[in-house]
């Protein structure tokens, strides 16, 4: 079977671009199943089911999204061979911009959208920096120039990766993102694979459910901001 | 990019018949894109911009130079081979107009941006009807200008040879302007559109049915006559519209 790890911002045109994805891998005979990665609500399990996309939802809920996601992706690559799939695509929303599900060895995707603003490509980390492609969408709303200032601003962030411009609501762009899939490669079991980039970690009294304000209440991996001086602050008196 | 040839081989239209044709373009090659509503203009734009090998629903290629382009080099840094421009395309950035294309000349590594900056702002007050500084943000410029500033930043900054144009009639430009523009730029430009004044400024003409290319036009002695007398009529028009716009009663009929 293979493997597509498929991540990026909410509402960055995740799910539409994996969509177009499927109906072209669908069309060269590869049956494809999809896990479904969520904090809160499984909202886009009904799209993925009307399209007749066989689809597993995980919802991470009171857990880090990033962490429940590589906790469960050995089980999802043997759910994904059980149902006799050619192809699995996860996707999962990299929520704190730290976040970065992509595995070596498994080819990796990052959806960003050109509307989230030029300084988007070097506020997002790992995801973008380490994928293998980056698809831009929305660029059919803004400027020439604009999509030329992102897409400038992306292969700065990743000189390495392959960028398509995609609408998602059309699908204008997938044949070009389906040249940059042809040799996926196969993944039996990613069994002792190894992240591209460490997790954000978390381990404090906040993780196990303090809710309570206040040094007293914090224990574990507790990190303190640096703030400037406070007689470099200007000071707005009258 | 160098760029000597675009080539679209046909493909099949709606219902599955071959369109027997092959379309060779050069730099400064001005091709108008005309048909129904729904007859396929809107998807031969999308298979040029994909550069299209088959892959897509038509079944249409488009060659560069001759060839199969190198996939891989399309999109690296922002370079890719076609660039495009539609009516429902926006300004999105909150920044005034010479910020705005400063911002675009460095991503294209401009060696003196300034004067790149005030070429463009020049050639897009050339094209708009009504004239805008480089001080004004760009949201809030009118749609005329926005399309005048569109066409004129595509053309002089964009590293893309072809460009593609689709719909934006309405927007209230010198559209013969906008038409020697790209011509002197050396761009081969895609325009599908409804108006007859732009439609003949063209080299040639595709005419779509049925999801197909149709036939292909070459205007003839006998045309480009007519297209001055649309020229002219169309100038009249512009007339009447200032005369109302000024606050002007508009007496052209002729009265006994």
């Amino acid at each position: 079977m293979k493997l597509i790890t498929v991540a990026g911002p909410p509402s960055s045109g995740k799910t539409s671009v994996i969509l177009h994805m499927i109906a072209a891998f669908r069309s060269q005979g590869i049956s494809t199943g999809v896990v479904k990665f969520d904090c809160l609500s499984p909202d886009d399990t009904e799209i993925y089911e009307k399209a007749s996309v066989p689809v597993a939802t995980g919802l991470s809920g009171g857990l880090c999204p990033d962490h429940f996601f590589i906790a469960n992706i050995e089980e999802c690559v043997e759910w994904g061979k059980k149902s006799g799939f050619a192809l699995l695509i996860t996707e999962s929303a990299g929520l704190c911009c730290r976040c970065s599900p992509h595995i070596r060895g498994v080819t990796g995707i990052c959806v960003v959208d050109v509307l989230s603003g030029v300084n988007t490509p070097r506020k997002i980390g790992p995801m973008l920096r380490l994928a293998d492609v980056v698809v831009i969408t929305k660029g059919d709303v803004v400027s020439q120039a604009e999509r030329e200032v992102f897409a400038f601003r992306t292969s700065r962030s990743n000189p390495k990766a392959a960028i398509v411009m995609m609408n998602g609501l059309t699908g204008q762009g997938i044949a070009g993102l389906m040249r940059h899939l042809s040799d996926v490669p196969q993944v039996e079991t990613v069994k002792d694979a190894v992240l591209r980039f460490a997790m954000p970690a978390a381990l404090c009294s906040y993780c196990l459910g303090e809710t309570r304000i206040g040094r007293t209440f914090q224990i574990g991996n507790v990190r303190r901001m640096d703030f400037p001086k406070s007689d470099k602050v200007s000071r707005n008196e009258n | 990019m160098e760029i000597r040839t675009l080539t679209i081989l046909g493909g099949t239209n709606k219902n599955k018949e071959k369109e027997d044709l092959t379309l060779t373009c050069s730099p400064g090659d001005i091709i108008c894109v005309v048909g129904p509503t729904g007859s396929g203009k809107s998807r031969f734009l999308s298979d040029i911009e994909a550069l299209a090998q088959g892959d897509t629903v038509s079944g249409r290629r488009v060659l560069v130079n001759g060839m199969v382009p190198d996939m891989a080099a399309e999109g690296a840094f922002g370079q890719k081979i076609v660039a495009q421009l539609s009516q429902q395309m926006n300004f999105v950035m909150d920044l005034a107009v010479e910020d705005f294309l400063k911002l675009h000349a460095e991503a294209r590594l401009v060696p003196d941006a300034d004067v790149m900056v005030r070429t463009i702002l020049a050639a897009a007050n050339d094209l708009a009807g009504e004239k805008f500084t480089g001080k004004v943000s760009v949201t809030q410029l009118s749609g005329g200008q926005s399309r005048a500033l569109m066409i004129a930043d595509t053309a002089l900054l964009s590293p893309s040879p072809v460009v593609l144009i689709d719909e934006i009639e309405n927007a209230g430009i010198n559209r013969r302007r906008a038409i020697e523009l790209l011509v002197k730029k050396e761009k081969i430009s895609f325009i599908a559109t409804h108006d007859p004044v732009l439609a003949l400024m063209g080299t040639r003409r595709i005419f779509f049915r049925d999801g197909g290319i149709a036939g292909i036009i070459v205007p003839d002695d006998a045309e480009r006559e007519s297209a001055v007398c649309v020229q002219q009529v169309d100038d009249r028009w512009v007339q009447w519209r200032e005369t109302i716009r000024n606050g002007n009663l508009l007496h052209i009929a002729q009265r006994k």
